[in-house]
């Protein structure tokens, strides 16, 4: 069978789900160990290296790391990654002596960043240390973006944020804030060497239902309404409130609306409550406050009776699924009227972009996004670069992240006259970790605790006042023993051929069956899981993950081990009599996040 | 050291028909050397009796003074145990299958253990035909006490420390057939696909079992003038058949393989498959057998795999001619019957 390529980092980081989730490539494990080892300070400095905002993303992350994280395949949930990064932020002492020194000497590069949200400041936070000019814009009065305008207090503490946008400022960012880009042409005119277009997804999607003209007093959209209560604009809600749509900005719609004054709040989705895009979390929070979830409910009109507006009327549907997997909706029969108020659409939201100008040489696709590079974020006009949302729509704040550091790569290569596709490699280095006889660096011994809940201000008193944050954060116990459920999978098993002696003592003591000796199938193309099929000590059980396939052995056999729920607990390593598996962490130059 | 292997199972783990998987039958984490072929020995018991269905509990361990002796802790925790003085092993053994017939007899032994010091007493459990698995680590040294050379060890081989073997090797499968087991069997550690299914055949058989298994100490006995040692036996190892074990319940559905096999039926139904890779291979011949085992030897060679089988031998208790039910599980009035019966037996003579 053919040998699974080791002479690059790929297999490896692979096996590392979290940090192969984060579309930033946190160093997961990594910043765990260092909790655990109360280096609160380190662990929040690499968090910050790679995903630049520790404390806002340990509290509203959409976390694509923890479904991924091996845990969940072992036993019912992953490791509390998201609130453990939060411990960072809230542990750490002083860290204004550990952010990079900015060089008073400038390269003379100037870059404009339009849009002052998550990836614009990841833009500045790569771009500064090395010597560039760099101007900000912003239409809100502070800087933060969506991260500000969107998410309630009683989520991310104001404080934080200011906080965590400070430290790139401080760089000495120029802020232009209250400055509403309204041409594209006249910037490109100011002689920026680079151009950076971060404004996210504004515009949140209308809906239009008859009724609506004499009903519009009594709607709003989710996100300019939120946007209104951060900025101090809307102090207050009526009694009774429905909001429309299941996404995450409705959880944070009703929410609020319950602390500013509401008594009847009201979620009404179309989709079944488990295919609700709001993370489940954020559902769990949101009935935990009282708030009314009704789902399979379809809106049909804005009910207006005697000239006043009542309520909103929708149909019972069911969803049906056809053989390709799409959903159907289809009534039932049953209808429902919700009386209420007020009505918040947040039902999805879209870019737009009505000050670049159409004949500047910047083209649109035909779903009027801009046409971007995806390896490089270039737009058709070659200085012109997009990230967040604004490039490829709504997504969320760690891949906006991800989309600076990834622009911030190429406007650096780009103003330096190399071309952007020409990216730096990352290096990688694998690293063992034995220290003694049976002894390794790390705690290998798996932890069989589940997972700790995150401990919560009472639910009445959250209720009464928006900046109170609902979640208090792990204390200092529950952070150090849910850092003792992570499984360490960077520190990886790694197999020498050629000092095997085919002992069978790995096969024996692995807890997870991972590890199988078998004969070689003289099948280089076909695939691995078809050519592997009842030959293990179990099947595959997730097609995602890979094995790791040894070259011949001294009996023309081959090791085989499937990468799956290998709990990386180095008993393999420790039975090994002559040293053929070895543990060892894998150290990887952030990829794409970091310039060379 | 890690003192402890997590509890954390594979999912997708098959369950045995008492719903159990193979980890239930485990025991604790082994201290024996990293690489010892005593840890796979136990692996492949604990896979045997798992596949086999066996409640832990009907199950008992028996060993007497060694690394190998030391090996049933690290399998089977919950079943009954008795470790016992060096080389009397077998009298125990069957003093316990005496008094309970009813239980699985699995015997873990060493070179030493069988071969010197209790030689004698491996003799006579042989001839009493005991229905028990006797399984004997051969590793042709002394590991415990830091690897003088066992009785097991070929003539003129050099230990780790360069003494040389000057004395004949004493074959515990030659003996054992020449002293009327019912099962004699030689297995490598390191080939699981042999061993699991010979010892669940071992189990299955009623009678004395022999498997002499080949288990390289890694720590004193596998440098390169061994006979025992892992690269040494892998080049060195010939195999006359491959033995399948088919449990009664997949005999219908058991796949005929192709060329030459002959299936063997044990005592509870489940049949022994023996794939000839050897044309002249026979398991019906005790003489053949012993003498197959000579003339690889004298090639340098180790034959592994089912070397004998009689199905249709006498165990210890038909010999004697005991109850059937269990001596342990009589009561003292089935035993001690009362004056009334004395009476009408000691009329039957008059």
């Amino acid at each position: 069978m053919k040998k699974t390529d080791v002479t690059t980092y790929e297999h490896f980081l692979k096996v590392v789900d979290c940090q192969q989730a984060c579309p930033a490539h946190t160093p997961v494990p990594e910043y765990i160990r260092l909790i655990a080892d109360k280096r609160y300070t380190d662990a929040y400095m690499l968090n910050w290296q790679s995903n630049v905002f520790p404390g806002v993303l340990g509290r509203v992350c959409d976390r694509p790391c923890e479904p991924a994280c091996r845990r969940g395949r072992v036993e019912e949930e992953p490791v509390a990654i998201c609130r453990l990064k939060r411990v960072t932020a809230d542990f750490k002492d002083d860290i204004s002596d550990r952010l990079p020194n900015i060089p008073d000497k400038k390269n003379g590069k100037r870059v404009a960043l339009i849009g002052a949200g998550p990836a614009s400041l990841t833009v500045a936070r790569d771009l500064m240390p090395i010597g560039y000019e760099i101007d900000v814009y912003d239409r809100e009065k502070k800087g933060g973006g969506m991260m500000r305008s969107q998410i309630p207090g009683f989520r991310l503490p104001e404080t934080v944020l200011d906080e965590e946008i400070k430290y790139i400022i401080d760089m000495g960012v120029n802020t232009f804030y209250n400055q509403d880009i309204s041409s594209l042409d006249a910037l490109l005119n100011k002689d920026y060497d680079a151009i950076f277009v971060g404004t996210g997804a504004p515009k949140g999607r209308p809906i239009n239902l008859p009724g609506i003209e004499q009903a519009e007093k009594h709607i709003n959209i989710g996100i300019d309404w939120l946007s209104n209560v951060s900025f101090g604009h809307t102090k207050e809600a009526p009694k009774s409130v429905v909001v429309l749509g299941g996404g995450n900005t409705a959880m944070d719609c009703c929410r609020t609306a319950k602390r500013l004054g509401a008594t009847d709040i009201k979620v009404i989705v179309r989709s079944s409550y488990e295919a609700m895009k709001a993370s489940p979390w954020e559902k769990d929070d949101a009935k935990a406050e009282g708030i009314d979830i009704i789902v399979n409910h379809t809106p049909t009109e804005f009910v207006i009776k005697d000239g006043k507006f009542i309520g909103v009327a929708f149909d019972e549907v069911e969803s049906i699924y056809d053989r390709g997997g799409n959903r159907k909706l289809q009534k039932t029969g049953n209808t429902l009227l919700a009386k209420c108020d007020m009505v918040l659409v947040a039902i999805g939201q879209d870019t737009v972009f009505p000050w670049i100008e159409r004949d500047i040489g910047l083209e649109f696709n035909e779903w009027d996004q801009p046409v971007l590079d995806e390896r490089t974020l270039q737009s058709t006009l070659k200085h012109v670069f997009f990230g967040g949302d604004s490039a490829y729509g709504p997504k969320n704040i760690i891949t906006a992240v991800a989309h600076g550091h990834k622009a911030a790569i190429s406007i650096d290569l780009f103003c330096r006259g190399i071309d952007p596709h020409t990216r730096p490699d990352s290096q990688f280095n694998l690293l063992s970790q034995k220290m003694g006889m049976h002894e390794w660096s790390y705690d290998n011994i798996t932890d069989h605790d589940v997972r700790y809940a995150v401990p919560h201000v009472k639910w009445e008193k959250a209720v009464k006042e928006i900046a109170t944050e609902v979640e208090l954060g792990f204390d200092e116990m529950l952070a150090l023993n849910e850092a003792q459920r992570c499984l360490n999978c960077d520190v990886h098993t790694v197999f020498t051929e050629s000092t095997c002696i085919e002992c069978s003592a790995c096969d024996d003591i692995c807890p997870v069956d991972c590890i199988n000796f078998i004969e070689n199938i003289e099948d280089d193309t076909t695939a691995p899981e078809i050519l592997l099929k009842d030959k293990l000590h179990v099947n595959k059980s997730h097609k995602d993950q890979d094995y790791l396939i040894s070259g011949r052995l001294k009996t023309g056999n081959i090791m085989v081990k499937d990468e799956d729920v290998c709990l990386h607990c180095g008993l393999c390593a420790e039975r090994c009599p002559t040293g053929a598996w070895d543990m060892q962490k894998l150290e990887l130059d952030n990829i794409e996040a970091t310039i060379k | 050291m890690s003192y402890a292997k997590s509890k954390f199972k594979h999912k997708d783990l098959p369950v045995n028909d008492i719903g159990l998987t193979y980890r239930d039958y485990e025991g604790a984490i082994s201290t024996l050397c990293a690489g010892c072929g005593h840890d796979s020995i136990s692996s492949a018991i604990v896979h045997a009796c798992a596949e086999l269905s066996i409640e832990p509990h009907k199950i008992v361990k028996m060993s007497g003074i060694g690394c190998s002796s030391k090996a049933p802790n690290y399998f089977l925790n919950n079943a009954h145990g008795f470790n016992t003085v060096h080389g009397r092993m077998p009298s125990v053994t069957t003093g316990a299958n005496m008094a309970n017939k009813d239980l699985t007899y699995l015997a873990m032994s060493g070179d030493g253990d069988s071969a010197s010091i209790g030689l004698g007493q491996f003799a006579h459990v042989v001839r009493r035909q005991l229905n028990m698995v006797y399984m004997v680590a051969n590793n042709g040294v002394y590991g415990l006490t830091k690897g003088q050379l066992a009785a097991t060890s070929d003539k003129g081989v050099i230990s780790k420390t360069g003494d040389v073997s000057l004395f004949n090797d004493i074959d515990l499968c030659t003996m054992a057939l020449q002293l009327g087991a019912s099962f004699v069997a030689r297995c490598f550690s390191g080939d699981k696909r042999q061993l699991i299914p010979i010892i669940k055949a071992a189990i299955a058989h009623q009678g004395f079992a022999f498997i002499d298994i080949i288990s390289p100490c890694v720590t004193f006995n596998n440098h390169q003038d061994s006979t025992r040692s892992y690269d040494y036996v892998q080049d060195h190892v010939i195999t006359g058949a491959i033995t399948d074990f088919v449990p009664v319940k997949d005999e219908i559905s058991c796949e005929i393989p192709e060329g030459t096999f002959e299936d063997v039926c044990l005592h509870d139904g489940s049949i022994m498959r023996i794939q000839k890779l050897d044309q002249s291979y026979d398991t019906n011949n005790r003489y053949k057998a012993m003498n197959d085992i000579e003339e690889h030897k004298s090639k340098g060679e180790i034959l592994t795999g089912l070397l004998f089988i009689d199905p249709t031998a006498r165990t210890f208790h038909e010999l004697n001619d005991t109850t059937d039910t269990p001596l342990n599980q009589l009561k003292q009035e089935v035993l001690c019957p009362g004056e009334r019966i004395l009476g009408s037996i000691n009329n039957s003579f008059r």
